[in-house]
């Protein structure tokens, strides 16, 4: 079953006050994720990624289309108990220590009272800040805050997660230990759909990715499968620091650092090249076929939005 | 009533007490003491009038600053810092938000009411070594002055769930104003003719009555209530208090939280 189905949900803006104007945040998006997957939401700032959350998370009300979350309608009170959602930057009631934050949280989210304790115990852990419970949030750093957030949204051990950004303003350490949450809740059975516009996090965590660019959709699938689509060029990388006239003339690039070169050469001329180096006793470390990176099918689609945007207009 | 409504009501509470709004409570204590020592040298036989009369407004007015200044920011401050939005992706009703914060400041205006009204009575009995028979009117005149903290409390919600703070403040506050003169203003409506009449009544009926639920001035002079007054200035209050509520609701309902 799908955990989260977007069926057309679009939403128009009205902005203005005397001479009103629409303004499109999403058009029409039909989307599906399926349970048990890390799903990236990926697109440049103002894409549209945070409209799409807040319409899942009921915050703002739909123009047109709808969406499901575990075969239920997003505002069931029900479906609202199994999800988890943490906004982008987030800011919480800095009055109160982690402790009372998170056992509010969970207070509203239904969690039984003899277990509210223990859970807030087990997710401060989780999230590296067991032994901040009792500061009052108004001492946390950013990155700290960071962590209370994506804490608040596992805090009642919910089957959806959605994340709004939740690698921003964490440092390296963070962010890997975020990565690794974000596994290790897949790896518990649970959907984390999360919006990013780092790729690098994306193209490592994700089963799935989208690709949204002024509020439509430009793309969906597997990493592997977006980025499979290569030119049909291999590289290859080899010792001797010499580059053979008849291999040069079958590499589209050559680069030499110190002893080492790499060269890409057409699929077909690949044997050819690879019998060359071997003759020349120069020896081979690696034959890869070159593979488009996220970020390359990113901006390439980024660059077809646009000119199709220019077009139209 | 739900449970969400009682904790997002005990959380509103705790703001209130950990952002110092009962620190309001030291300054009363010192006007009291002041008035206590002051009343009894430059007052001859009226240091009772004059403790009750300055006790009371003192309450309602301190009362109804912080009824207006956190009702009006109870939402917009949410929406501002986006702490609403971890709270409405739960299982929590937006109606729920409402009345929770709705209950948590008029919790809060009730215990500060409540001490202040302790430093009242420490008051009298210093000027007047004991109390007197009229004086549990003074209790009667506190519950009609709470009744005016619910109706301006559901009033700077109600304008803060669509306006700005500023706004919102301006709304109440001239709110408040009218609504002390509604008894005033429904005399003019009966004295005008025509349109002016028909606009007078109107704005008469449509403040919230503030002037009948002042009896601070009957109450130092240890007139007695009648239960009638009792009973239809509680009806009138809950009753617009409730409507300024829906109000708030039905507006916040439809609110995108962009």
């Amino acid at each position: 079953m799908a955990a989260i189905e977007i069926l057309g949900l679009e939403k128009t803006y009205t902005v203005g006050f005397w001479r009103k104007r629409s303004q499109r945040a999403l058009r029409p998006l039909h989307l599906s994720v399926e349970e048990g997957e890390i799903f990236g939401f990926l697109g440049p700032n103002g894409a549209g990624k945070t409209t799409t959350l807040k319409l899942l998370m009921g915050l703002v009300f739909p123009t047109g289309g709808s969406a499901r979350i575990l075969g239920k309608e997003i505002n069931d009170p029900w479906v609202k108990a199994q999800i988890g959602f943490l906004p982008e930057q987030p800011y919480f009631y800095d009055y109160l220590t982690a402790n009372e934050l998170l056992e509010y949280y969970a207070q509203l989210s239904g969690v039984d009272a003899t277990e509210r304790r223990q859970k807030v115990r087990d997710v401060l852990q989780r999230v590296g800040l067991r032994d901040t419970g009792s500061t009052q949030l108004r001492k946390f750093s950013k990155g700290m805050l960071q962590r209370v957030g994506i804490a608040q949204a596992i805090v009642h051990d919910p089957k959806v997660l959605f994340f709004d950004e939740p690698m921003s303003g964490l440092d390296p350490m963070g962010r890997r230990e975020v990565r690794d949450l974000m596994e290790e809740l897949k790896q518990r059975g649970k959907t984390v759909f999360f919006s990013t516009h780092i790729l690098s996090d994306a193209e490592s965590l994700c089963d799935r990715v989208a690709i949204i660019h002024q509020g439509q959709l430009q793309g969906v699938g597997a990493v592997a499968d977006l980025t499979s689509s290569v030119e049909g060029q291999v590289e290859i990388i080899w010792h001797g620091g010499a580059i053979p006239a008849s291999v040069k003339l079958l590499t589209a690039e050559c680069h030499v650092v110190g002893d080492t070169v790499r060269g890409v050469v057409r699929e077909a001329n690949q044997d050819a090249a690879i019998d060359t180096l071997r003759r020349e006793g120069l020896r081979i470390i690696s034959v890869t076929p070159v593979r488009m990176s996220l970020e390359d099918y990113f901006v390439r689609k980024l660059k077809v939005s646009e000119t199709a945007a220019g077009v139209s207009s | 009533m739900s449970v969400r409504i009682f904790h997002i009501a005990a959380n509103t509470f705790r703001e209130a007490v950990r952002d110092r709004v009962l620190y309001n409570l030291i300054a009363f204590a010192l006007l009291m003491s002041a008035a206590g020592v002051l009343v009894g040298q430059i007052s001859i036989g009226i240091e009772r009038l004059v403790v009750v009369n300055l006790g009371l407004t003192a309450i309602s007015l301190f009362g109804v600053i912080i009824a207006i200044f956190i009702g009006i920011s109870l939402v917009s401050k949410e929406i501002e810092k986006r702490t609403l939005y971890t709270v409405l992706s739960r299982p929590v009703h937006r109606w729920e938000f409402i009345v929770g914060k709705f209950f948590g400041l008029a919790g809060t205006l009730l215990v500060n009411t409540f001490f202040m009204a302790i430093g009242v009575f420490a008051a009298l009995l210093y000027v007047g070594h004991g109390f007197q028979t009229g004086d549990g009117w003074i209790g009667v005149a506190l519950y009609f002055i709470i009744l005016q903290f619910l109706v301006m409390t559901a009033l700077a919600l109600l304008f803060s769930s669509f306006s700005s703070p500023l706004l919102s403040a301006v709304f109440a506050f001239a709110l408040f104003v009218i609504g002390s003169f509604a008894e005033d203003l429904r005399g003019f409506a009966g004295m005008a003719q025509g349109l002016s009449r028909w606009l007078a009544t109107a704005a008469a009926y449509l403040v919230p009555n503030l002037s009948s639920l002042n009896v601070i001035s009957s109450v130092a002079h240890q007139q007695p209530m009648t239960r009638q007054l009792i009973a239809s200035n509680s009806l009138y209050a809950l009753a617009y208090t409730g409507m300024a509520l829906c109000g708030a609701v039905l507006i916040f309902e439809r609110r995108n939280l962009k």
